[in-house]
C-alpha cells in the first residue's frame, strides 16, 4: 500500500470536505470528471453539490471565492494549470490579498496551482508562479516537496484564515510515493533539513528538493556532505533554518525551477547576505531555469531547468571557491 | 456619534409612491450635499491623498438601487454611488471618515474615498479594477444559496466603460450560468473618464448584451427618478423572486469630471444640452412640487437638514485622529504566526 503525491492531494481535499461543511471545491472540470489530473476524482460523487465545475473564467473563479469567503465559506479553487492563474491574477493579488488588511474580514481561500515543468508541456503548461504571488503582501505561498507535505500542508492551507497559494508540482504527482499519509507534520512556515551535511547547503523547494537530494547522494560517494534545506513555504521563508544551515556549512547554493530574474532564489541569497555574511566561506550562489520561455522539446526542456547534473556542476564549482 | 436623521424614513409601505419617491429624493439631496462638501474640502486641500470622486448627476439611479435593496442583500457600489450607499445604510459620518482619513472610519486610513464598505453587512468595498466586484457578489450569493437562505439579492454597479473589461464578461457569464439573483446596474454616463462611448463599445445597445449572458434587460432614463425607481425596483423584485439575473442600463450624462481634478472640458456641448444632460435632482424636485408632495419651502428645509447633518459630521471627523504610522500594525495577514519574520521585524 502506498500513496502518491497526487493521491495525497485528493485525500487532503476529501478530508477537508468531510471535516468542514464550509469547504467546497470550484474549478474547471473538477466535478464529475474529477479534474484534469484527477486531483478531485470521486469527490463530486462523495460530496454532492460541493465539488463543481467552473466556466473557463479564472478571474471569476477567484472573485467568487472571495465573495464566498466573506460569507464564511472556505473555498478551494483549482487552477487547471498554474500558468492559468494569470487571468485570475488581479482577483488574487488585489481582492483576496488585500481584503483582511482593508476590512479585517478574513479571506480563507486556498488556490491550488498545478505547477512546474513536465517533459513536453511547453511554455504555457509548465510555469512556476510562486515568486509572483509571494511578492504581494497578504498571501501565503506553499510549495510542498513530499507526499507527506502535500497532504498535511493542503489541510493546513484550508484551515488558515488567509489566502493560500498552494503550488503542487506536477512532476511529482505520479512517481513520488509514500507508505502512508502522515498523522503529524511540521507546521507551515517552517523549513525542513531534508538531509544533513557539513560541507555545503543547497536550499531548494518543490521538485528541486529531489534534484538536490540526488546530488547530495552522488557527492556523498566522494566524501562530500551536502545539507539540503527544503523551504516548504516560500512566503513566509524560514530564514532562521537557512542561516543555521549556512552556519554549519559556510557555503550555500539556492536552487529554483522558476525563471532567474528575482524570485525565491534571489530572495534567499539576499537574506543570507544580510543575515549570515560573516558565516560564509564563499559567495552565495543561485541556480534557476534559463531566461527564456519553457521549451516544448524534451531535449531542450531537460537543459532549460536545473537538474541533478547542472546542480552538481554548480556545487562542485562552489566547493572550489 | 452623528447618525443620519433621515435614515429611518425608509417607508414602511414601499408601494406608496409618494413615500418612496420623497424618501429616495432625500437620499439624493443628502448625497449631493455630501459631494458638494467634499468638493469644497478638496479645493481647500483638506482631503488626504487628494482624490475626490463625485456622483453628480447619478444620484437618482444610484439611490434607486439602494432603496430597492434590503437587509440580507449584497451590495457592491462603485465610484459614483454616494446616494446608493446612504440609501443602503451607510451613514454620512462613515463616508466622511473614509474620505478624510479618520482612524475611526471603516477602512481606518488603510483605504480611502470610494473604497469603503462593511462586508459583514453585505456592503462590499470596491477595488479599483472595474468589473472585479461582479464575481465577488456572485460568490457571496452562491454562499447564501448554499446555506439555504432565500429571497436575497446581490447588486453591483458599473459605468459603460466597465463593461469593456474581461472581469465584466467573466462575472456576467458566471452569474448567468449559476442563475443568481443578481442585478447588474450599468450607468451609461457617456464618458469613461474622457473616453466617449463610440470608443468604448460597438454593439448597438448595451442591453443587447443581456441575452448573451442569460440576463433579462431593463432600460431606464437615469435623469428621471420615477423611471429609475420603476426600473430598478422591477429588476430587484424579479431577481428576488427567482427571475434570474437582471441587467439594468441607465442613461444620463456625468455632470462632473471623472474626479474633482478633472474639468471635463472634453464633454460635448450637444450632450450637455440634450435630455441626457438634465440634472436628476432638478427633475425630481420638479416632480415633487408638481405632485404636491412638498412645496419649495419644505424642500429647502430638507436641504438645510442635510446640510446641517453634513456640516456636523465634518466638524466631528476633523477632530478625530488620523492613523498613526508608528502604532499601525504593519501586517497583511490574520495568521500572525505565518508572518515572515525577516520582512516584519
Amino acid at each position: 500500500m502506498s500513496v502518491t503525491y497526487l493521491e495525497a492531494i485528493r485525500e487532503a481535499q476529501a478530508r477537508a470536505l468531510a471535516d468542514d461543511p464550509r469547504v467546497y471545491i470550484y474549478g474547471q472540470d473538477v466535478g464529475s470528471f474529477g479534474g484534469a489530473f484527477k486531483a478531485t476524482k470521486g469527490l463530486a460523487q462523495q460530496f454532492p453539490g460541493r465539488v463543481f465545475d467552473a466556466p473557463i473564467s479564472e478571474d471569476a473563479m477567484v472573485g467568487s471565492a472571495v465573495g464566498a469567503a466573506i460569507e464564511g465559506m472556505r473555498p478551494i479553487i483549482e487552477m487547471q494549470f498554474a500558468d492559468f492563474s494569470t487571468p485570475g491574477f488581479n482577483q488574487i493579488i488585489n481582492q483576496a490579498a488585500t481584503l483582511y488588511w482593508r476590512t479585517q474580514i478574513p479571506c480563507p481561500i486556498t488556490i491550488r496551482l498545478p505547477s512546474g515543468g513536465t517533459s513536453g508541456s511547453g511554455p504555457f503548461h509548465s510555469q512556476s508562479m510562486e515568486a509572483l504571488f509571494a511578492h504581494y503582501p497578504g498571501l501565503i505561498v506553499m510549495t510542498p516537496a513530499t507526499v507527506e507535505d502535500a497532504y498535511s500542508m493542503l489541510l493546513e492551507a484550508v484551515a488558515i484564515d488567509d489566502p493560500v497559494i498552494f503550488c503542487e508540482h506536477k512532476f511529482l504527482y505520479y512517481h513520488l510515493k509514500a507508505d502512508k499519509l502522515p498523522t503529524e507534520s511540521i507546521p507551515a512556515g517552517k523549513a525542513r533539513v531534508a538531509r544533513p551535511g557539513r560541507d555545503l547547503t543547497i536550499v531548494a523547494y518543490s521538485a528541486m528538493v529531489h534534484e538536490a537530494l540526488a546530488v547530495a547522494e552522488e557527492l556523498a560517494l566522494e566524501g562530500t556532505e551536502i545539507e539540503v534545506v527544503d523551504l516548504r513555504t516560500i512566503k513566509p521563508i524560514d530564514t532562521d533554518t537557512i542561516v543555521a544551515s549556512v552556519a554549519r556549512t559556510g557555503r550555500v547554493l539556492v536552487v529554483g525551477e522558476a525563471f532567474p530574474w528575482g524570485g525565491v532564489t534571489a530572495e534567499v541569497v539576499a537574506r543570507v547576505a544580510t543575515e549570515a555574511f560573516g558565516l560564509l566561506d564563499a559567495p552565495p550562489q543561485r541556480l534557476n531555469a534559463k531566461d527564456t520561455p519553457i521549451p516544448y522539446h524534451p531535449d531542450l526542456w531537460a537543459v532549460h531547468r536545473p537538474t541533478a547534473r547542472s546542480i552538481s556542476a554548480a556545487v562542485r564549482n562552489l566547493l572550489q571557491m | 456619534m452623528v447618525t443620519s436623521p433621515i435614515f429611518d424614513l425608509r417607508p414602511s409601505d414601499p408601494t406608496a409612491e409618494r413615500d418612496i419617491f420623497v424618501t429616495t429624493f432625500r437620499w439624493m439631496l443628502l448625497a449631493r450635499t455630501v459631494d458638494e462638501k467634499l468638493a469644497g474640502l478638496y479645493r481647500a486641500g483638506k482631503i488626504p491623498g487628494g482624490g475626490v470622486y463625485l456622483g453628480k448627476g447619478q444620484e437618482a439611479v444610484s439611490a434607486s438601487l439602494g432603496v430597492s435593496l434590503q437587509q440580507g442583500d449584497v451590495y457592491a457600489p462603485l465610484i459614483r454611488d454616494g446616494a446608493g450607499r446612504l440609501a443602503f445604510g451607510e451613514t454620512v459620518i462613515e463616508a466622511l471618515r473614509t474620505c478624510l482619513g479618520s482612524v475611526l472610519g471603516p477602512m481606518r486610513g488603510r483605504d480611502g474615498n470610494v473604497h469603503r464598505g462593511r462586508p459583514k453587512d453585505g456592503y462590499l468595498p470596491m477595488i479599483s479594477h472595474l468589473g472585479a466586484m461582479i464575481s465577488v457578489v456572485n460568490g457571496a450569493l452562491m454562499a447564501k444559496r448554499r446555506r439555504g437562505e432565500q429571497h436575497f439579492v446581490g447588486a453591483t454597479c458599473l459605468g459603460e466603460g466597465g463593461t469593456s473589461t474581461g472581469a465584466f464578461h467573466e462575472g456576467m457569464n458566471q452569474a448567468g450560468v449559476e442563475r443568481l439573483p443578481f442585478v447588474m446596474l450599468v450607468t451609461d454616463n457617456q464618458y469613461a473618464y474622457s473616453t466617449p462611448t463610440s470608443r468604448q463599445f460597438a454593439c448597438k445597445s448595451l442591453e443587447s448584451r443581456a441575452a448573451a449572458y442569460g440576463f433579462q434587460a431593463h432600460s431606464i432614463d437615469g435623469t428621471n427618478l420615477a423611471d429609475c425607481l420603476r426600473g430598478l425596483g422591477s429588476a430587484v423584485t424579479q431577481a428576488r423572486n427567482g427571475g434570474g439575473p437582471q441587467l439594468v442600463i441607465a442613461r444620463l450624462l456625468r455632470l462632473c469630471g471623472h474626479g474633482e481634478h478633472d474639468d471635463a472640458s472634453y464633454v460635448d456641448d450637444r450632450l450637455k444640452n440634450s435630455p441626457l444632460g438634465r440634472d436628476c435632482m432638478v427633475v425630481a424636485e420638479q416632480r415633487v412640487i408638481a405632485e404636491g408632495w412638498a412645496d419649495k419651502q419644505e424642500i429647502q428645509s430638507w436641504r438645510a437638514q442635510a446640510s446641517s447633518e453634513v456640516e456636523a459630521a465634518v466638524v466631528q471627523v476633523q477632530t478625530e485622529a488620523s492613523p498613526d504610522p508608528y502604532t499601525e500594525r504593519w501586517s497583511a495577514l490574520k495568521s500572525t504566526h505565518l508572518l515572515d519574520g525577516f520582512l516584519n521585524a
